[in-house]
């Protein structure tokens, strides 16, 4: 640290950062536009210019970019002088010769960094007189709105799309004042992160088109802390509700996890809530009934304990599952998934809980300088994960920046000279996947080689690590390569999970990070899970759901808990649960096969309705909020469910500690509900949140009270402390003279660090051992004649659950397909794709136009995960394909 | 004792280029000759060093300290590359373009040197994509050399060995501009890169990369060849070496002219353009390009080189200058420049696109009769708004020097525009 004066006084200041990260981390309001602080600077916009001194004596100074400069001990800065003033505003004003004006029809309006700046600078009067430039517009699909007219030429959309995300269909195009940010044809935009060009845009080139369809203005949102469901990262996610529809989930930034960027699976999946096939009314044996019947009835139900089966549930809360297995009893709760997908999980949760690596948040991941994937596509699984990982390849070539005194926030110059190198980063996966463009290796193999690899590498790493029996010479120089790329990093990086169905992948993964733990550095283990709460499910407890079949009966009530049986068992199984149980209770936000079965159908708050905690791949348990008011009969599932002494999710939450040590440590996951902030709940709404009394005047000019929250420290309102609560009770951030997203700058500790109040989450999984080497090793994958081994294949958008009910994303879905290698399709007599090939899964033949995938090994064939005839399929499963005659 | 002109003496004047043999006889691939057999290329950087050349690109920055920055020994990152910039774009210069097409292998030769001095492995000749005559000349020139032994693979027997690229840019202003160059030379947009690190630190491919301007280049193997005392003997100034000067606009003889460096703007414009052509009268000069500020009568005896043309409140820029007579419209004339100016800006920093835009549109609008007479204060404040500095580059502030010179010196111009509300020369 040293010391700099700003405007005469003395501040602290790291001169490893730049001016204008110091100015904005001690609290100055220094606008800016393409300076973003995950993308760092590049000194385009010129916004962010001061006057800096020689010294004392020298009283003249010069214009510099405060993004530009480094914060060297006794720089000597002003922000205040006329000159830097008068520049600011010049270059506001030069942005807006052509920017259109047009706040009050823009979706940006009230949230856009734009106008903070604008107003910031003090630029009010319009000098310009001329004509504007004109673009025309493009469709990119159904996320993004694109309005380029708006665009003030910052950079930071393709710097982001293509830099950072590694995507390639967005481009700067023309020069001068007519520079053209799109595609360069009319087109969805491909990249899996294109739905964060929202929040990096500082102005509304590129809007929420979700969000379009029912707009609402930031300041009239309610708003509330979430935590994505979508899949197992557990992305820190800011809910918005306006006329009880949900309207758009923004970023919500954790430094420990998303930092800025989500998904668009995260992103746009929040529709399902407003869907159609919500719900919403309880019904017995078909008929609506009250949400009092419904619990008469319930209690009616489950009274008679001794016949009680409970299904729980992956994607359901930690809260929901424990309300449903104290009432069921510890032996007769399941998972709700299937045996081998049940084993993987728990072995995955025992894996980390035993050995030596510790399972990385993303940001570790981001920093993490050597990476092996094995058999995971991470973009499709756990995609925001996918976008850490990205960068960590940059993370070893930084050593060419700093031995060349090249300031590591200096982004351009950064890669500039570090060209395209890339630090060590390997994937075996059994077909390309979108991370394959950064790296060294690729190896494409069916699970078992798959697993081979990774054993191979341990026992390079390693030699007391278990020996790969008949290994081929190619493999264990290729393993050779790895085990050395990734014993010479400082923070080697392992990552597997389930896609593959294989226990020998998981158990070869973590063999590696063992391996690499005893030789030097601690590495990290990242283990994917399918669903946003596997993690808590297997931590609380339950069997497979496999074993319900065996015990369900003519005397017995099965309550299942937000599942849908018939994407986890092959039909006959869940048809055998369900249909010969005397009585079903389904709890469920979305009609399905499993709801259409239910005797008694209880209407579950979704995450949005509802407060409860989710535990992450990384074993963090967070705390979501529920951003709705009481809802009709829509009621939380651990509410219908619930013990009579609780009343509020506390209650539930301190049982659960008492009763699961293990997790004792989610009470501390999020302030309880008695928590205050000088007296006073924490507002969901802003403060300037409008129609509070006109909302509802149609129906009654009496003003409506406040809706009260028993479960948490948040108020439905804008009443409450106008103070920065603790980072897992955030609803929204927001700052005077900051409405955009970037007002997070005011709540951070420093630029880009935690929030000042502490980031949300408590890890609950910590490597307690060093764990055993795993010896079961299998022999090479041998292709079978006319059958092909068939595996699942992830897709961002199709094969979770619930986000295929929001619209935008079912355009986005995958079509049915299965797909082989080009010889093996050559072999069945295919001459071009799209030709249908007769397949049978769960039970019936089936036909699926041929897709070619030129990597998938021979042999192996895959299908989309998600198709719902397929739901039940044990995968990797031997089949018969044939071709279509 | 008659004036030596190095560069431009062997050219032939039927307008072919020297050929190989030509370029030979005259003394042609001594100086490399000379690096091989007796120069570590320390010694030849210390030779141009003390032959005090400067760039003439514009800039003026001495070459041999440019040479000295890139990193030598053999643990350095590899290849090395040199570069001629040969994106002659500055509106009124020419000079390059004569160099290329009359005498390739000059250039071949000093890029040679170049590459020797900063033991660079690849070299590259970037060339504009309109001159097409130099191209082919280039292109023959460098097969010719790599024949007869001057590139490939052990120079002249030596150890060195050097591969000679010529390439044809797309054609922006920008990549005249050093590291725009060579983001157009990687095939990303010419924008400017931020600086540090400096291209001999890391340029092309992020590895040392030297850039030189062509008429900087051919100086090279006459220094090496003929020795610095003989160099500084041909300059009437501090500024060493001879210049080839241009003058463009309505003087009697257009053209370029290789005189000693300090040659008065008078002596070039009277003797050897021959004065304003019949009934027009001197008004001012842009005395380095577009890119610098006009000079008017009372500069007419100010020498050319880079102090002198300074002091006098401008840049000697390329040496090339652009004369305005007494019928030109000066404000037409900077609307024009600002409009070149502004078509070229890359769309990177602010000031640039948005000022020389807003700039181009007054001017425009000046000129068309709708001049206001806040428009003069408009344009001031876009002159001390594009200062360097201030833009990520130096075009806006290179752009802003003619209008902010024009302002100054015909103010009454401005002024008249907008009083009568009509170009008073149309």
């Amino acid at each position: 640290m040293g010391t700099i004066y700003i405007d005469g006084k003395p501040y602290e200041a790291d001169p490893q950062n730049n001016l204008l990260h110091v100015c904005l981390s001690l609290g100055f309001d220094l606008p800016y536009f393409c300076w973003h602080p995950a993308l760092n600077s590049v000194g385009a916009c010129r916004q962010c210019a001061i006057k800096q001194f020689k010294g004392e004596q020298d009283k003249k100074g010069k214009l510099v970019m405060a993004c530009m400069t480094p914060a060297s001990p006794d720089t000597r800065i002003s922000l205040l002088d006329p000159d830097a003033v008068a520049f600011r505003a010049g270059i506001i004003e030069g942005m807006m010769l052509s920017h259109p004006h047009d706040c009050p029809v823009c979706d940006e309006g009230g949230e856009c960094h734009l106008q903070d700046m604008t107003v910031m600078t003090g630029h009010d009067y319009r000098r310009a007189e001329f004509q504007k430039r004109t673009f025309r517009n493009q469709d990119l699909g159904p996320f993004l709105n694109h309005e380029m007219n708006r665009c003030i030429q910052c950079y930071r959309c393709v710097r982001f799309y293509r830099q950072y995300a590694g995507g390639k269909d967005l481009n700067a195009f023309s020069i001068n004042n007519t520079v053209y940010f799109g595609r360069n044809e009319d087109g969805v935009l491909e990249n899996e992160f294109a739905g964060n060009l929202v929040e990096v845009c500082p102005t509304g080139v590129f809007t929420d088109r979700t969000l379009k369809q029912h707009y609402t203005r930031k300041w009239d949102l309610r708003m509330a802390p979430s935590v994505c469901g979508h899949c197992g990262v557990g992305c820190n996610v800011t809910l918005g509700e306006r006329y009880s529809l949900l309207r758009r989930v923004v970023n919500r930034f954790n430094s420990e996890v998303n930092g800025y960027f989500l998904c668009d699976r995260g992103r746009f999946a929040y529709e399902f809530v407003n869907s159609p096939n919500r719900i919403r009314t309880p019904q017995l044996d078909g008929e609506a009934i009250s949400g009092e019947a419904a619990e008469w009835e319930f209690q009616n139900l489950t009274s008679s304990r001794d016949r009680l089966i409970g299904i729980g549930s992956p994607r359901a809360s930690l809260e929901a599952n424990f309300a449903l297995r104290q009432l069921v009893g510890a032996d007769r709760f399941f998972a709700g998934v299937e045996s081998k997908e049940w084993t993987l999980i728990t072995t995955m949760i025992d894996i980390l809980k035993r050995g030596p690596a510790r399972s990385p948040a993303l940001n570790e991941i981001e920093h993490s300088d050597a990476v092996l994937i094995l058999g995971e596509d991470v973009t499709n699984s756990a995609p925001r994960m996918a976008l850490s990982l990205r960068q960590s390849v940059r993370q070893q070539p930084m050593e060419i920046a700093k031995k060349l005194q090249v300031p590591l926030w200096m982004d351009d110059a950064v890669r500039e000279v570090v060209q395209d190198q890339r630090g060590p980063f390997f994937i075996s996966a059994p077909f390309a996947t979108r991370l394959d463009d950064i790296a060294a290796i690729t190896y494409r193999a069916a699970p078992d080689d798959a697993a081979r690899l990774g054993f191979a590498v341990a026992h390079e790493i390693d030699a007391n690590a278990p020996p790969v029996p008949g290994l081929h010479e190619k493999m264990r120089a290729m393993a050779r390569v790895i085990a050395d790329a990734l014993k010479k990093a400082k923070r080697p990086l392992v990552v597997s999970g389930p896609s593959c169905r294989s226990l020998a992948v998981v158990e070869s993964a973590a063999n590696v990070a063992k391996a690499l733990c005893g030789f030097s550095q601690p590495a990290m283990l990242g283990l994917l899970t399918p669903e946003c709460n596997s993690f808590g499910l297997a931590l609380l407890g339950a069997h497979a759901l496999d074993e319900a079949v065996a015990l369900t009966g003519k005397d017995a009530t099965v309550i299942v808990l937000e599942n849908d049986l018939y994407r986890r068992l092959p039909l006959e199984k869940a048809d055998a649960l369900l249909g010969s149980a005397a009585r079903v209770i389904v709890l469920e936000h979305l009609s399905n096969t499993t709801s259409a079965r239910a005797s008694l159908l209880l209407p579950a708050a979704t995450i949005a309705e509802s407060d409860g905690t989710l535990v992450s791949n990384e074993g963090r348990a967070q705390r979501y909020f529920s951003v709705f008011p009481h809802q009709a009969e829509v009621r939380e599932s651990w509410r219908w469910l619930r013990k009579p002494q609780w009343s509020s999710l506390d209650d539930v939450l301190s049982d659960l500690a008492k009763e699961v040590p293990q997790l004792a440590a989610v009470v501390n996951a999020a302030p309880s509900s008695k928590f205050r902030v000088d007296g006073a709940k924490v507002p969901r709404e802003p403060h300037r949140a409008s129609g509070r009394t006109a909302m509802t005047a149609n129906l009654t000019v009496v003003e409506p009270k406040p809706p009260v929250d028993p479960d948490s420290a948040l108020s439905y309102t804008m009443e409450g402390a106008p103070l920065q609560p603790p980072g897992a009770l955030q609803p929204f951030f927001w700052s005077p003279g900051w409405n955009s997203i970037q007002s997070v700058n005011k709540f951070q500790s420093e630029i880009g660090a935690s929030l000042r109040t502490g980031d949300p989450g408590v890890r609950l999984i910590k490597p307690s051992g060093k764990g055993e080497y795993f010896t079961q090793i299998p022999s090479h994958f041998v292709r079978r004649e006319r059958e092909w081994l068939v595996i699942p294949i992830e897709h961002i958008f199709g094969t979770e659950e619930l986000s295929q009910h929001a619209p935008a994303i079912a355009t986005l879905a995958f079509k049915p397909y299965l797909a082989l290698n080009a010889s093996d399709a050559g072999s069945l007599g295919l001459a071009n794709e799209g030709e249908e090939l007769e397949i049978e899964l769960g039970g019936a033949k089936h036909r699926l136009p041929a897709k070619i995938l030129p990597d998938l090994p021979a042999g192996v064939a895959g299908i989309p995960n998600g198709l719902d005839f397929a739901f039940g399929e044990v995968f990797p499963t031997w089949r018969r394909i044939e071709r279509v005659s | 004792m008659a004036q030596e002109k190095p560069l431009t003496e062997a050219i032939p004047l039927d307008g072919q280029a020297l050929s190989l043999r030509g370029y030979e006889q005259a003394g042609g691939y001594q100086g490399l000759r000379r690096a091989l057999r007796e120069m570590t290329p320390q010694a030849v950087q210390e030779e141009v060093k003390k032959a005090g050349l400067r760039g003439r690109g514009g800039a003026g920055f001495p070459t041999g300290m440019k040479w000295s920055f890139v990193p030598m020994g053999s643990d350095v990152p590899r290849p090395k590359y040199v570069i001629a910039n040969a994106d002659e774009m500055e509106p009124g210069t020419f000079k390059d373009r004569y160099l290329m097409e009359g005498n390739p292998h000059q250039l071949i030769e000093g890029l040679i040197l170049a590459a020797y001095a900063t033991q660079a492995d690849v070299a590259f000749i970037f060339i504009r994509g309109e001159y097409r005559l130099a191209q082919e000349r280039l292109a023959r020139a460098i097969a010719e050399a790599h024949t007869a032994g001057y590139l490939g693979k052990n120079i002249l027997k030596s150890d060195f060995a050097l591969e000679m690229i010529l390439h044809v840019s797309a054609g922006r202003y920008m990549c005249g501009e050093e590291t725009g160059l060579l983001n157009a030379l990687e095939g990303k947009r010419a924008n400017p890169r931020s600086k540090p690190p400096f291209p001999p630190v890391a340029g092309l491919w992020g590895k040392p990369t030297t850039v030189n301007n062509v008429e900087t280049l051919v100086n090279v193997p006459h220094i090496i060849a003929k020795g610095f005392t003989w160099y500084q003997g041909l300059s009437r100034s501090k500024d060493y070496g001879t210049k080839i000067y241009g003058a463009s606009g309505k003087v009697k003889r257009p053209g370029l002219w290789e005189l000693p460096m300090g040659t008065t703007i008078r002596e070039i414009l009277e003797e050897h353009a021959g004065g304003m052509r019949e009934g027009l009268r001197f008004r001012g000069v842009l005395p380095g390009g577009a890119s610098t500020d006009f000079l008017v009568e009372e500069h007419l005896d100010v020498p050319m080189d880079f102090l002198e043309v300074q002091k006098a409140g401008s840049r000697l820029g390329t040496g090339t200058m652009i004369v305005l007579d007494d019928r030109t419209c000066p404000v037409g004339m900077t609307s024009n420049l600002i409009h070149f100016f502004a078509q070229e800006s890359c769309g990177w920093c602010t000031p640039c696109w948005s000022g020389l835009n807003w700039a181009k549109q007054i001017l425009a609008a000046m000129e068309a009769g709708r001049g206001k007479p806040v428009d003069i204060d408009k344009l001031s404040f876009q002159t001390k708004f594009l200062a360097p500095g201030n833009t990520f580059c130096a075009l806006a502030p290179g752009a802003a020097e003619p209008l902010q010179s024009a302002l100054k010196y015909f103010r009454e111009d401005f002024e008249r525009h907008i009083r009568e509300q009509r170009c008073p020369w149309k």
